[in-house]
């Protein structure tokens, strides 16, 4: 490829300020997400890890406009977000494909939200297709593809309708790990192409780093930024990258910090000396003499 | 604005890896008895499943004939009489003279037209009443109560008001027809709307689809084989309600047929109406799977 167009690209940044969101309860409002701020610079890509349940799905949901925020406020390109739409395209961790289209057509139908006309939605959807290695499968139902193939769709579905952001909502967390490594390596070279910005959610701190610029840790519930750790790692990034001191060294920094708060998540008193066997001290006896 | 796509283009001018290869049968000649020995020979094991259903079946269907052929022929008194009940080959001569009869030809034809008629109109009202009331929750609220007190009701209890209701006898038969469908069909309709995956609705409003593309691309079809669940059960209970309403109050139709020949003490013919009904409704819901296949190619299973 040329190195000619490399300009940077100049749309695509998400603004997410003070953002927080409570649900109501009988018991009173409850906060998921509390004074959360992050953003992504256009072209960036940038991922969300924490603790299950911290919140990270929320804020991106907010993000693509199906959760109305309580306190602060969404922007993309200064733009407030007001309910989803095609400029912001999203992944889902459950495939979500449409059944009852083909793959071609799945891929097709933002642009036949657009009303574009269908010989160059035909043309887009097999240009978009070939780039996935997906034109041998066009004509097939999702019910008959891999978990891997019907994300790589669920992906170029997301980018047919040429989004300024790309949302990933644990996209491959559904994958065995082989698949989700080449997975990995399928987004990062469209997101080179296409040079649009990406937030990314998941719960693999590998994953996180291999694939980001920057990420953001959030803690327990009620979630908030817990640190921002760019990533200095060149690009391309290969796999054996993972095994460098650069990349272990982040993996332990994060690492850190998740497991805080995966125990603050999990409540309760669990600490350390719970963790090495929950404190069960059977004395010798077995656990039904016990019982 | 400049899409995604549009750039990817430029850039896709460079030689993709083509995946696709040609059918390597291509080039072989059309038929070689060999090829043709392997295929039948696969087709048999890949379809043993099947075939031997169709082989046990047919004993089946067989020794219901000769035990039917055994115990009218003794017209055996077992708790049950079977005296007066009519042979297989009786009821077999009697389907002999009825081919050849064009009144019992009518009566089989007004009974199909009833169904016809009062099934297309239940289908063509309750689907889009389902999708409406699973859509909107307005519609739900006000429609619902109506229709859970009125579903209990046999549509065959419904015959003295239909009768008061229709100013022709062969108008309260179809209502008839219509209400024993009608129900079946709208609550499929609503089970399926209720089981629309919210994420595939959320893929859709990311995609650029409003209120009306997203009724029709994304509900509508998701709902598609609960309706038609519900269109195979509503037609079998539309036989059921049509043929009972014939015996109350019909004048024609093969379920009065029936009626009629217990009435003139013709035997055969009671038990040709009965596996005519049979028949007939097994055909017509034969023809909704059929057509359900058709209209939804994603759900071969």
């Amino acid at each position: 490829m040329s190195e000619t167009n490399m300009a940077a690209p100049t749309k695509g940044r998400i603004d997410v300020r003070n953002f927080g969101l409570s649900y109501d309860t009988l018991e009173g409002p409850i906060e998921a997400v509390c004074d959360a701020s992050i953003h992504v610079n256009p072209g960036e890509f940038v991922s969300i890890v924490g603790p299950s349940g911290c919140g990270k799905s929320t804020l991106l949901n907010a993000v693509a406009g199906f959760l109305k925020p309580t306190k602060g406020g969404v922007a993309v390109d200064d733009e407030p977000v007001d309910g989803p739409g095609a400029d912001r395209g999203m992944v889902f961790q459950q495939y979500s494909l449409f059944p009852w289209k083909t793959v071609k057509e799945n891929v097709e139908f933002g642009l036949k939200m657009k009303h574009l006309d269908k010989s160059s939605r035909d043309r887009a959807a097999r240009t978009l297709l070939g780039l996935a290695g997906l034109t041998a499968f066009e004509k097939k139902y999702p019910d008959s593809l891999s978990g891997g193939m019907k994300q790589r769709v669920g992906i170029v579905r997301a980018l047919a309708t040429g989004p300024k952001v790309l949302l990933l909502d644990e996209p491959f967390g559904a994958l065995d790990a082989q698949t989700r490594v080449i997975m990995q390596q399928i987004l990062t070279n469209m997101w080179q192409r296409l040079k649009i910005s990406v937030l990314f959610v998941t719960h693999d701190i590998d994953e996180a780093i291999f694939l980001s610029d920057r990420v953001y840790c959030m803690t327990a519930r009620p979630g908030t930024i817990k640190a921002e750790i760019t990533i200095p790692l060149e690009r391309p990034r290969h796999q054996s990258m993972m095994m460098s001191s650069e990349f272990l060294g982040l993996r332990r920094g994060l690492m850190s910090l998740i497991r805080e708060e995966s125990i603050k998540a999990m409540g309760g008193e669990l600490n350390d000396l719970a963790l090495d066997g929950l404190s069960i001290d059977l004395h010798g006896q077995s656990l039904a003499d016990v019982i | 604005m400049e899409s995604a796509a549009l750039r990817i283009e430029q850039q896709a001018s460079e030689p993709e890896p083509a995946v696709q290869q040609p059918p390597p049968d291509a080039i072989e000649p059309a038929i070689n008895p060999q090829r043709l020995a392997t295929y039948v020979r696969r087709w048999l094991s890949l379809n043993r499943g099947g075939l031997r259903a169709v082989f046990v079946g047919a004993i089946s269907l067989a020794l219901f004939l000769l035990s039917w052929h055994l115990l009218t022929k003794y017209r055996v008194v077992f708790f049950v009489r079977f005296t007066n009940v009519p042979s297989p080959a009786s009821v077999y001569e009697s389907l002999t003279r009825a081919v050849h009869d064009h009144k019992f030809f009518m009566h089989v034809m007004l009974s199909c037209r009833r169904i016809l008629l009062g099934f297309s109109l239940a289908a063509i009202i309750a689907v889009p009443l389902g999708l409406v009331m699973g859509r909107f929750k307005l519609a739900h609220e006000i429609l619902f109560p109506i229709a859970e007190i009125l579903r209990p009701i046999p549509a065959i209890a419904w015959v003295p008001m239909s009768i008061m209701l229709w100013p022709t006898n062969e108008q309260s038969i179809v209502f008839i027809t219509f209400l024993g469908s009608f129900f079946p069909i709208l609550v499929n309709t609503l089970h399926g709307m209720s089981l629309v995956d919210p994420v595939l609705v959320r893929a859709s409003q990311c995609l650029g689809a409003r209120e009306a593309s997203i009724f029709r691309e994304v509900y509508f079809p998701a709902s598609l084989p609960h309706i038609f669940t519900g269109l195979t059960v509503g037609m079998g209970v539309a036989w059921v309600s049509l043929i009972a309403a014939e015996m109350i109050s019909g004048q024609f139709g093969i379920g009065y047929f029936t009626w009629e020949a217990y009435s003139l003490v013709q035997y055969p013919d009671i038990a040709l109406g009965m596996i005519c009904i049979g028949v007939l409704g097994l055909g017509s819901s034969s023809l909704i799977r059929g057509l359900g296949r058709l209209v939804m190619p994603w759900n071969r299973t």
